[in-house]
């Protein structure tokens, strides 16, 4: 088969598995969730992926593991300072440049 | 009842997405360069990003595809990483104003990203059709269109540069966890044991059959539920109609 024609095909089937998730959810739950149980989950459930998206995986960003260990301290006390997300992403991609040139 | 016309929502959530938006530029930068140093036309590597919107899952599944894995594993393996808009999106549900249309939904259900959830589901107030519309604008923009700068231009950028941008997204997830964590014991609580699973299920060597995908919805589900358990969300702190100012969501 065809390079172009396969890559077309697994794009298809890589937007298809994305938007399925995110639609079905939203269109299937119309209700209000009555547990408290259940509310309580969703409400912690964003901090939670988050989380685990980024740790450990931050700390392999880049080759040199010092560069980005300083890089997520940077981006942790810019966060904690309630820095914007541009601010946030700016310090800690410019630290870890800066590290590397040393 | 709070009074909204579908322009004012529409410009809140276009102000609220002009940070993602931008953020997205330098996530998808990386990816655009990546992308076509794997070997996928500049073209295709813009039509991905449109597509997909989506940072773990298009990396991984372009990798997959560039490695020349089957249909099989590739979409098996988006959906893993993807799953998590199921739990992000049904939570959404509960925050939408009554009534929001079938086809509405639809619509602004494809710009459900990582970071357009957090802002949403933190909103103070209910979240309608013309909110999310403006809030997934700029994003779906930047995303783009970082893409199509970084394919296009990846080749010229200096090495070191592109490398150090390979931080930008994990930096976006640290800017909306931190504020709300520094507030709210409970949602510290949620990170943290998300943290010490995922790093349990990447360390331990009995685990080693659990892939990255699962490993982070074991976590999620896991941190979620403990939490939920033994810190309940309060009625009035989740009530919609009550626009509390000791709301924990914080502002991100």
């Amino acid at each position: 088969m065809n390079k172009i024609l396969a890559y077309t095909i697994a794009v298809i089937v890589m937007a298809l598995v994305t938007y399925i998730p995110r639609a079905l959810p939203l269109t299937l739950f119309t209700k209000q969730i009555k547990s408290r149980f259940i509310r309580s989950f969703l409400y912690y459930v964003p901090y939670a992926v988050l989380a685990s998206l980024t740790f450990p995986a931050i700390f392999y960003c880049t080759d040199n593991p010092v560069a980005a260990l300083v890089g997520t301290i940077v981006a942790l006390v810019l966060a904690f300072f309630k820095g914007s997300l541009v601010l946030v992403a700016a310090g800690a991609v410019l630290s870890i440049f800066i590290v590397n040139l040393l | 009842m709070f009074q909204t016309t579908e322009a004012g929502e529409f410009k809140d959530g276009f102000k609220k997405g002009i940070p993602i938006g931008v953020g997205y530029l330098a996530v998808s930068f990386t990816f655009g360069i990546w992308a076509v140093e794997g070997g996928v036309p500049i073209w295709m590597a813009i039509v991905i990003s449109l597509s997909n919107l989506t940072s773990a899952g298009q990396f991984a599944g372009t990798g997959l595809m560039v490695a020349g894995a089957s249909l099989f594993e590739i979409g098996l393996s988006v959906f893993v990483i993807n799953i998590r808009y199921m739990l992000m999106s049904l939570a959404l549900t509960q925050k939408l104003r009554p009534g929001t249309k079938f086809i509405q939904k639809l619509i602004f259900g494809f710009g459900v990203t990582d970071e357009v959830f957090a802002i949403a589901s933190t909103r103070e107030r209910e979240v309608t059709a013309h909110y999310m519309y403006g809030l997934i604008s700029t994003p779906i923009i930047g995303w783009t269109l970082g893409t199509a700068l970084g394919a296009i231009t990846g080749s010229i950028l200096p090495e070191r540069l592109a490398d150090a941008m390979g931080i930008a997204l994990y930096a976006m997830f640290i800017a909306i966890i931190v504020p709300p964590a520094k507030k709210s014991l409970p949602i510290l609580g949620a990170i943290l044991i998300s943290i010490a699973i995922t790093c349990a299920l990447k360390y331990i060597p009995v685990f080693s059959f659990i892939t990255d995908g699962f490993a982070m919805i074991i976590a999620t589900i896991a941190a979620s539920a403990v939490m939920a358990a033994i810190a309940p969300v309060n009625e009035a702190k989740e009530n919609k109609e009550a626009e509390s100012p000791s709301y924990e969501g914080g502002s991100v």
